[in-house]
């Protein structure tokens, strides 16, 4: 398999990914975004490691760290979110912009 | 053209086509669902690149627990008034920048890797990466227990905090 369609299908998933995240005015929206780009990033990963054939698996090590990175991030992240939601009621990004 | 390279096109087709349908669409809980779709199509994908462990963590991670929380938040956030539109005004300078973020990754890697293959004969099992995980990745596998520990104490400090009040 040619190591270019993993990459490829990355860079748009990334793309798509950056176009949620500025796009979307709800702010759960726009974590889902995040996600997706870690996604590609992890996709990214896996590819070069198949490709490197690493006695270490270095590529997919990383993966995993990265799995759990974005899981503590989403974590976070929402927590905030709802903390926003219970001071303002609202979870739209540009009315929080503009009230505060 | 092998059966691999075929399927590996199939998930990749339904990986952007849900991912896109789940930027765009209107229907948050929809959103949630077509990434669901995504996630799984990747962690194909995974699987057809040898790393068949990193494509369980992937579905158990992703689609167990990330998925379920962001359901969990599009409900109890859920808005009295509904949104009429769900993006923001400055759309079509989001879905440039985006285009340009894809166009470019994209010329890169063509630029970069272009006619190089991936044999595939070094298999991620959950055995061979367990075994590098504990011998040559402790240390920062130690770290990131200890960085998610800081992470979910802090979730369950930021959303008690107002409920006291």
């Amino acid at each position: 398999m040619p190591l270019l369609y993993p990459l490829v299908l990355s860079a748009a998933l990334f793309g798509i990914g950056l176009y949620g995240v500025l796009a979307r005015r709800n702010a759960v929206m726009m974590l889902l975004g995040v996600e997706l780009m870690l996604n590609a990033v992890n996709l990214n990963l896996v590819a070069f490691d198949a490709w490197f054939a690493d006695q270490l698996h270095t590529g997919q090590v990383l993966t995993l760290f990265t799995i759990t990175i974005a899981a503590a991030e989403i974590g976070l992240g929402l927590a905030i979110v709802l903390a926003l939601f219970r001071a303002v009621r609202t979870v739209d990004v540009d009315e929080v912009g503009a009230s505060s | 053209m092998t059966a691999t390279e075929i399927v590996f096109l199939l998930f990749a087709v339904i990986a952007v086509g849900s991912a896109l349908l789940a930027m765009t669409t209107t229907q948050l809980v929809h959103s949630a669902l077509w990434l669901v779709v995504t996630l799984g199509a990747v962690a194909g994908c995974f699987v057809l690149m040898t790393a068949e462990f990193v494509a369980w963590v992937q579905v158990l991670v992703y689609v167990g627990s990330v998925v379920v929380l962001v359901i969990f938040a599009l409900m109890l956030t859920r808005q009295q008034t509904t949104v009429s539109a769900e993006v923001t005004g400055n759309r079509w300078t989001a879905a440039v920048l985006g285009l340009v973020a894809a166009a470019g990754l994209g010329a890169t890697v063509v630029a970069g890797f272009r006619g190089e293959p991936i044999e595939g004969n070094r298999v991620g099992t959950a055995g061979s990466l367990g075994e590098v995980l504990f011998n040559d990745w402790v240390l920062p596998f130690e770290i990131l227990s200890g960085v998610l520990l800081a992470a979910l104490i802090g979730a369950i400090v930021i959303s008690r905090s107002g409920t006291e009040r």
